[in-house]
């Protein structure tokens, strides 16, 4: 029991991680803070990919010389690589979008710009 | 069962820092909370045998994002208005779904099992067959450059295009009084 608890205890603290940036994204207003928590979102799936690459005793995956030695999956290595590299590009331009909302409305808390919105549409 | 314990520590401080950053009013130490926790991200991703992916995490997730975040910070708000109307609704969704993601987490192969469907399909492929195929002994960097080059050119484009949207929203600052 205790044997099988650990071995999926990962999986269950990437869940709790990714929830707790979804609770971010859902429950603050604030632009800056949404973009936050969409980061510890996505790096809770980089800890679940990496978890899955994993082999029990094995090494990271560059060659040692050894025939008998074990690696580590590889693949999933380079998916996360690139999926970083994105998530900064993705990051850059949603700043840029919060940086051009500011100067348009003034404000970066999303119930003003709501407000701002419903008052510019009543008029 | 060393190990354990100190990715064990390394998880819950990530724990911590996750509930900090939420509860946080300041911006600017939301901001660098999520930058400690991409620097411990990459220590765990040392521990798990991913250390291309964890000099990546460092230096563009833990280094360039903040600086992004910082640069972004002088032309915004400081402090976040607390406006607490919709917690109970995020609870309860977050809740929700995070119980059925652990239900099905009772599905996933044991983490470190050698037998695990992921380390059957392309995985000894490709670790057999960097070495003849491009001489080189990394093989994420064999993987990344060579058997899925095209990944990474999709990768580069995605990254184009994000920096033609920065410029094109933000520009070079001289058109925007124009328009006001």
């Amino acid at each position: 029991m205790i044997h099988g608890i650990l071995g999926i205890w990962n999986y269950w603290i990437v869940i709790i991680l990714m929830m707790t940036g979804l609770f971010i994204v859902i429950s603050r207003h604030n632009l800056v803070k949404k973009m936050v928590g969409l980061t510890i979102f996505q790096t809770s799936v980089f800890l679940f990919y990496i978890s899955l690459g994993k082999v029990q005793g094995g090494t990271a995956p560059i060659l040692t010389g050894y025939k008998d030695s074990l690696y580590s999956n590889p693949l999933p290595h380079v998916l996360i690589l690139t999926a970083i590299v994105v998530g900064v590009a993705t990051t850059a331009l949603g700043l840029a979008l919060i940086l051009r909302i500011k100067s348009e409305y003034g404000t970066i808390e999303e119930n003003e710009i709501a407000e701002l919105n419903t008052e510019e549409n009543s008029k | 069962m060393a190990e354990f314990l100190i990715n064990g520590f390394l998880i819950f401080l990530l724990a911590i820092i996750a509930v900090v950053a939420i509860r946080s009013i300041k911006i600017f130490s939301t901001v660098m909370l999520a930058g400690a926790y991409s620097l411990i991200c990459a220590i765990i991703f040392v521990s798990l045998d991913a250390v291309d992916v964890a000099f990546t995490e460092a230096a563009v997730g833990a280094g360039l994002s903040t600086v992004l975040y910082i640069a972004a910070m002088r032309h915004l708000p400081k402090r976040e208005k607390v406006v607490n109307d919709n917690t109970i609704f995020a609870l309860i969704v977050c809740f929700g779904v995070g119980c059925l993601l652990i239900w099905a987490s009772f599905d996933l192969p044991v983490i470190g099992d050698p037998m695990a469907p992921i380390h059957q399909h392309v995985g000894p492929y490709y670790i057999s067959n960097t070495k003849p195929d491009m001489g080189i002994p990394n093989l994420v960097t064999g993987v990344l450059a060579s058997y899925r080059g095209y990944d990474t050119l999709g990768e580069t484009v995605v990254i184009f295009t994000a920096g033609l949207g920065v410029l094109l929203l933000l520009g070079d600052g001289k058109n925007r009084d124009k328009n006001e």
